[in-house]
């Protein structure tokens, strides 16, 4: 490893050649402010327009001052962090862009977490002296996200994760100079265009120009309406990364303190999405192992690779973008679709209350199941079969607006029927793990054999395109997996051109998986928080006495009151979909 | 046209070329630049020709339509040889009178010389006019001459002898090293040395390299670029190919207004023709070289004039800069090494290879070699694009070339370099020209626009004149130029109405500064200096706009009074009866008067007023009641 | 995909925008000269410009993107020629070029918006250019400038109701030696003064 040598603030420090001025900085304990630059670096992922210019900095020798994130150290720099000159700059360049920015901070949804305000408050801004015209635009509100654009800043993040990571083009910077803005075509609403409410865009986001529709509202009416049964579903990513909004370590799980917390705040029946992702298995599980065996008996009308739907960002992706494949993916619905089924019916019968009168609530690490929940196959008579989604976010947010302290909880136990789940629902939230968990299934129905050690490691991991070839007993089954859908994109377009070695592939549309979900507390950057997360779901799956899903008792229990088998004619009913062409529309206001 | 295979050949077709020419005893050049077409030069040109031919003079009278003579103030020019005889403000009704008088019975036509204007006398040639005198013309140097249509005429004047001089005896590196010694910078603003920037590209590996020609002449005042392509756009091609040769590059790209559609075709035309002669496309002149070139077209953004920008609006995207390292000569288009030279850097290479470096050397001043073209334009005379050696004062350029201000006004200040320049003043009129000079008064050489300002021009307008400008053509990538200049624009928007504090001046200075310091790229990075040198030169204007709330040079409409002569008012009430706002007070018969604070500035009551007693004052002195 | 295109954006146009342009209208081959400002004009009325494309329409779009080879790197030469050809790029055509050139509709529409040589609302008939630049700014193209927006009541990058005349601004024509100058079409008024504004209308009246 060749390094160089630099001076920053009077300290030497030596770096690998090919560092940043700015991470260069970061190794001796200076933290260069910066704005538009994001970084999550073991995912590849890296945005650095060199924009804000917030970053600045002074360098011997050169004329202007340089942006320490975009620039190389070099061999000999001296560099000068907080020079008067560049505080004046970097104070000045701040005061400009609040100058350009609504100043309703106190009943902004960001308040808090954002990054323009934690500026303002180091650097001590008192006062705005460039007072001007600010741009003002219409603000667009979707199912999942809201687009506040008067608060925009321009700082690319959401352009980069839109166009580069998800290569989804909802986004685009238009127009130029002041009015220069990110935006979808025609500055159509969001919901016009391919946005497949990833939520990337609102993970990213530094201020409050991307925030997710906030449904606490609706939640607590439902939880204050007497006539009502509220249930909760909480999927296994949120575990993960709650205790992070109240200042615990990331990677700290906290499934039960959230349940208490959750049966503090009113709700009746607190359930498990966990539960639904086993039932997911099973049924997912099975038509693969039914796709597997028409094909290998060589039914040409039957396609293989199959593909994971439980991801409402990857459903909303492959229905715009690749709407010739609708019959590969599996028909099975995502874990809070079928939670939502079972519950509003073998539930609801079994303590005997009325579909109307029950109210179901899920807590997701993800902001596309907003938008999922309202999908209108997935009502009865326009009564859908989940109510409301709320985010990790909003949950935490809501804890608190209830006095609870969380830290004060003691930790308690889900309800059941829906309450119990395996090791294998866990690793749902992990990019890998619902395809570990099928793996777990459908080895032992398809060998009739049992398997021995449950961990598949070859399908973990954080690379955004993995593949493995599993063993069944002489079977080998190949195996993809890709998180983002820039990478889905490319097993997509194998499978299209009809070069795709895999039997079963997974797709999770946010990099790391659920985890790393657009509703999950704000990372800013720091992918170790998405390994640390992803390393609790793993650690609760290793303390789990069931580690597969069709050993849950209360999933054989539900198949045998009610559902009869998995793809029986039950399940087709109320446990899968179907997809629809939504590349054709071409809506313009 | 048959292929050229060798220089041999090509230097034979050059003498047989020469020898025709030689053979007509009157050749006519009327010019086809954009100003004298958009006068109805073409019309003349057909007229004359049609004449020619009637009388049958086809074959001792040659007619050529040529690029622009650059004395666009007097066009449409028509120019007869070998006399030099010089006639202005031609049109078609007088081309019967040219071909009868003058080159039939070898009289001048008088009334159609130029006129100098402080003789007030007739100049019977060329060679005479103050404006042609100072002058030296190597980038312009076939424009008026020659046919930009025809490449033989290029031909006939050492054209592409310069690429087969480098083909034929030069390796890439010779051919660098001339154009290091001879000091030639860019030409389009910055004036990075020529010579290294060749080697810095010929030094990056790359499967394929580019040749950019930056022809996205962007300053609203300044249109040398579109000249030169009109003119003589075989220049660019041959300087383009021997750029590629030096930095081992078989493409190269013109990124080209699409607001030039003259010059889009003249090039196009050039091109093909370079490609049926085989001095584009694969072995040239027999040496094994292969170039071509295709066009790229500009779509209105002045930024794209920034290397980075252009080559992202190459590759169809958003023209923004991106931030440098890497630098286009080690990562351009489509990654690839790429060298970007401005349309007038490249017009001098041809003339550099086959004179010699130390003949270049020789011209201007220690650190700024050769000419550089101006657009002079403003309150001058002589409004035309001229082409100087460096070192040459401002004062020599406005008052010889330029013939000194129009109407016999006041110089002011002049200002250079566009957007990015600044204003000069008589201080400056002494000061040789050239990159340096110019940066070290706060100015720059830019891409060569001059605009003369008078006493009637406000500063603090001009400045804001720019600033719109700036804030219309910001890319809206980095803050300080997206939203500095915006505020920087809305501080001399309120000095101009009036309502401005000493306090904004301050502000002014320092965002001013903040914005040059910070900003991404180079339009950002000088958009300020309009400001800053105005305030630097004209801190005494700010003052009065600010503190006196007046305008001296009567431009800012908020700072105009509108008063009442009570000696001429005889109480008629028009004018209180016309007041929008009810500004006017006064009984009837009695002398009426205009509540400065209420006025709006509308002049209705002026129009009104029989008696001429209402008149537009720069200052409103309260008088004091005693 | 393109016939659902056509028949999803055949809708109706806003009364306020002239009548459609058939290709080939003199116009649209005439000059076009930059225009500045026209981005506030093109924000208000952009979502309201509505023109039935018709399929060869939408098949002419498709066959430029095939003769730049559907490469994404081509989308301005093939904006340049596709606005040649209908005159302006309404959100349809620029969904077109997307799909032809396999880039996201919000690709095409942030280059569009970008230059300002592109526009989303058709230029009037005799499209009037004013040049500001410098050395006509200095004599007096602003009041020249404010006398046509007075004269014809529209401002900058608008178009008549009738569909006659619209306004745009210009850098440097390189006419500078007749400034102000005033460009109609790919006619060329130089030494224009604000009183010689009506004179210049004038000549467009029609029979």
């Amino acid at each position: 490893m060749e390094t160089i040598k630099l001076t920053i603030d009077n300290k030497i420090v030596e770096v690998e050649k090919g560092t940043t001025v700015l991470n260069a900085a970061k190794q001796i304990g200076i933290d260069i402010p910066t704005l538009c630059h994001f970084e999550l670096c073991d995912m590849g992922i890296e945005n650095k327009p060199g924009g804000c210019r917030v970053c600045v900095v002074e360098i011997d020798g050169r004329r202007n001052l340089a942006p320490s994130c975009a620039t190389e150290a070099t061999e000999g720099m001296v560099v000068q962090t907080h020079s008067i000159r560049v505080m004046n700059a970097r104070r000045t360049i701040t005061k400009l862009i609040i100058s350009d920015h609504p100043f309703d901070c106190l009943v902004c949804a960001k308040s808090g977490s954002c990054e323009l305000q934690a500026l303002a408050t180091k650097f001590g801004i008192r006062e705005i002296p460039y007072q001007g015209e600010k741009s003002t635009y219409r603000k667009d509100t979707s199912p999942s996200i809201i687009r506040d654009v008067d608060k925009c800043i321009m700082c690319r993040r959401c352009e980069m994760m839109c166009n580069e990571v998800q290569t989804v083009g909802a986004l685009s910077a238009v127009n130029r100079g002041f009015k220069a803005v990110v935006a979808p075509a025609f500055e159509m609403d969001l919901e016009k265009s391919p946005c497949t409410y990833c939520g990337q865009c609102v993970s990213v986001c530094p201020t409050g120009a991307l925030t997710e529709v906030d449904h606490t509202i609706s939640v607590i009416r439902a939880l204050s309406d007497k006539t009502k049964t509220v249930v909760v579903q909480t999927a296994p990513a949120v575990r993960a990364a709650l205790g992070e909004e109240f200042g615990l370590e990331p990677g700290t799980s906290v499934t039960g303190k959230m349940v208490s917390a959750l049966r503090r705040l009113g709700f009746k029946y607190v359930f498990d999405t966990d539960f639904a992702a086993d039932l997911t298995i099973m049924e997912e599980g099975t038509e693969l192992l039914q796709r597997l065996k028409k094909h290998l008996s060589g039914d040409s009308d039957v396609k293989l690779p199959i593909l994971t739907s439980c991801c409402p960002g990857w459903v909303n992706f492959f229905e715009h973008n690749f709407p010739d494949l609708l019959d590969v993916p599996s028909t099975a619905k995502s874990p809070q679709q079928m939670f939502g089924a079972i519950a509003k019916s073998y539930f609801a019968e079994k303590i005997g209350v009325k579909r109307e009168d029950m109210v179901v609530v899920s807590v997701m690490p993800c902001l596309a199941k907003k938008y999922e929940c309202q999908r209108d196959e997935f009502k009865v008579n326009g009564n859908p079969d989940v109510d409301f989604s709320l985010s990790t976010r909003e949950l935490a947010a809501f804890i608190k607006q209830a006095n609870i302290d969380f830290m004060d909880l003691p930790d308690e136990d889900f309800d059941n029927p829906m309450g119990e789940s395996t090791g294998a629902g866990v690793i749902f939230g992990n990019t890998g793990g619902v395809i570990e968990a099928a793996c777990r299934t459908a080895y032992e129905l398809h060998t009739g054999k049992k398997l021995e050690k449950v961990e598949f490691e070859v399908l973990r991991g954080m690379d955004g395109i993995r593949s493995a070839t599993i063993d069944f007993d002489g079977l080998p089954l190949n195996i993809g997996i890709a998180h983002g859908l820039a990478n889905a994109r490319k097993l997509l377009d194998d499978v299209r051109a009809g070069i795709s070695k895999y039997h079963a592939i997974e797709i999770m549309a946010c990099p790391g998986g659920c985890i790393g979900g657009g509703g999950q507390p704000f990372h800013h950057g720091h992918s170790e928080i998405l390994k640390k997360r992803a390393e609790a779901l793993y650690a609760e799956d290793a303390g789990k006495p069931i580690r597969k899903s069709h050993e849950n008792p209360f999933i054989i229990q539900l198949y045998d009151e009610y559902l009869d088998r998995p793809c029986g004619h039950r399940s087709h009913e109320l446990l899968h979909t179907a997809y629809f062409d939504k590349s054709q529309e071409v809506v313009i206001e | 046209m048959t292929k050229v295979k060798t220089l041999p050949e090509l230097i034979k077709m050059k003498e047989t070329l020469v020898s025709q020419r030689a053979c007509y005893s009157k050749q006519l050049h009327v010019c086809g630049g954009t100003g004298c077409q958009a006068a109805q030069s073409k019309t003349l040109d057909v007229t004359l020709k049609e004449i020619v031919t009637d009388k049958g003079l086809d074959k001792d009278v040659k007619i050529t339509m040529t690029g622009c003579f650059g004395f666009c103030e007097k066009g449409p020019i028509v120019k007869v040889l070998p006399d030099h005889t010089f006639y202005t403000e031609v049109k078609p009704t007088d081309a019967r009178e040219i071909i009868d008088e003058h080159v039939v019975k070898g009289n001048q036509v008088e009334r159609l010389l130029y006129v100098d204007p402080t003789t007030r006398e007739h100049v019977p040639n060329s060679d005479k006019m103050e404006f042609y005198k100072k002058q030296l013309r190597i980038a312009l140097r076939n424009c008026g001459e020659i046919n930009p249509e025809d490449i033989h005429d290029y031909i006939e004047n050492d054209g592409y002898q310069a690429l087969g001089k480098v083909l034929t005896q030069m390796d890439a590196q010779q051919t660098i090293d001339i154009i290091k010694k001879s000091g030639l910078r860019g030409r389009g603003g910055g004036g990075f040395p020529t010579g290294l920037k060749w080697e810095i590209t010929s030094k990056s590996q790359a499967d394929q390299k580019y040749v950019v020609c930056n022809a996205d002449e962007g300053d609203p005042g300044a249109f040398m670029d579109r000249a030169i392509l009109e003119g003589d756009p075989n220049s660019i091609i041959e300087a383009m190919a021997i750029c590629g040769y030096a930095i081992g590059a078989s493409k190269g790209l013109v990124y080209i207004r699409a607001e030039y559609p003259l010059a889009i075709s003249r090039l196009k035309k050039a091109i093909a023709q370079a490609r049926e002669l085989g001095l584009l496309g694969d072995d040239i002149l027999g040496t094994g070289f292969n170039f071509d070139i295709q066009l790229r077209y500009g779509a209105g953004a002045f930024v794209c004039g920034e290397e980075t920008a252009l080559i992202h609006s190459m590759e169809g995207k958003r023209g923004e800069p991106s931030f440098k390292p890497p630098f286009p000569s080690v990562s351009g288009y489509q990654g690839k090494p790429t060298n970007v030279n401005n349309v007038e850097t490249f017009a001098n290479i041809p003339v550099i290879i086959n004179k010699g470096a130390e003949w270049f050397a020789s011209i201007g001043t220690e650190k700024s070699k050769g000419t550089k073209v101006f657009a002079l334009a403003g309150k001058i005379n002589n409004v035309g694009l001229i082409e100087v050696p460096m070192g040459i004062t401002l004062r020599e350029i406005i008052f010889e070339i330029g013939g000194g201000i129009k109407d016999g006004k006041k110089f002011k200040a002049v200002q250079t370099g566009g957007p990015s320049g600044g204003c000069l003043t008589e201080k400056h009129l002494d000061t040789p020209i050239d990159y340096d000079n110019l940066t070290a008064v706060g100015s720059m050489m830019g891409s060569g626009g001059m605009i003369v300002l008078d006493e009637d021009d406000c500063m603090v307008s001009v400045a804001k004149f720019y600033l719109d400008f700036i804030v219309e053509e910001s890319c809206g990538k980095c803050s300080p130029c997206r939203i500095g200049n915006k505020r920087l624009y809305e501080i001399l928007e309120k000095i101009t109405q009036g309502k401005g504090t000493l306090e904004d001046l301050e502000k002014l200075k320092n965002l001013s500064n903040v914005i040059k310091d910070t900003s991404l790229c180079g339009l950002g990075q000088t958009s300020p200096n309009p400001v800053l040198s105005t305030l630097q030169n004209f801190y005494d204007e700010y003052i009065e706009h600010v503190v006196d709330k007046k305008c001296r040079a009567g431009q800012c409409k908020a700072l105009l009074y509108y008063v009442i002569d009570e000696n001429v008012c005889i109480g008629c009430t028009a004018c209180k009866r016309s007041c929008p706002v009810n500004a006017i007070t006064g009984d009837k018969k009695q002398p009426h008067v205009i509540n400065q604070d209420i006025c709006i500035k509308c002049g209705a009551c002026e129009e009104k007023c029989a008696f001429d007693a209402i008149s537009i004052k720069l200052e409103h002195k309260v008088k004091v009641v005693e | 995909m393109i016939s659902k295109i056509l028949t999803d954006t055949a809708q109706t146009r806003s009364a306020k925008n002239p009548e459609t342009k058939k290709s080939g209208d003199p116009v649209t081959q005439e000059l076009k000269p930059a225009a500045i400002n026209s981005f506030s004009a093109a924000e208000k009325d952009k979502t309201k410009v509505k023109i039935k494309l018709s399929e060869d329409k939408a098949h002419k779009i498709l066959e430029i993107c095939a003769s730049y080879n559907n490469d994404p790197g081509e989308l301005i030469n093939v904006l340049h020629e596709t606005q040649g050809e209908f005159g302006y790029l309404p959100a349809e055509v620029q969904e077109v070029v997307a799909q032809g050139l396999g880039v996201s509709t919000a690709q095409v529409y942030g280059v569009v918006t970008f230059y300002s040589y592109f526009t989303m609302i058709p230029k009037g008939r005799f499209p009037i250019s004013i040049c500001t630049g410098t050395a006509c700014y200095v004599r007096g193209a602003e009041k020249v400038l404010e006398e046509f927006k007075r004269e014809l009541n529209i401002g900058v990058g608008e178009t008549t109701e009738d569909g006659k005349f619209s306004i745009n601004c210009l850098r440097c024509v390189g006419a500078c030696g007749l400034a102000p100058v005033v460009l109609v079409g790919e006619k060329v008024y130089g030494r224009v003064s604000p009183e010689s504004v009506k004179t210049i209308l004038a000549n467009y009246e029609e029979k």
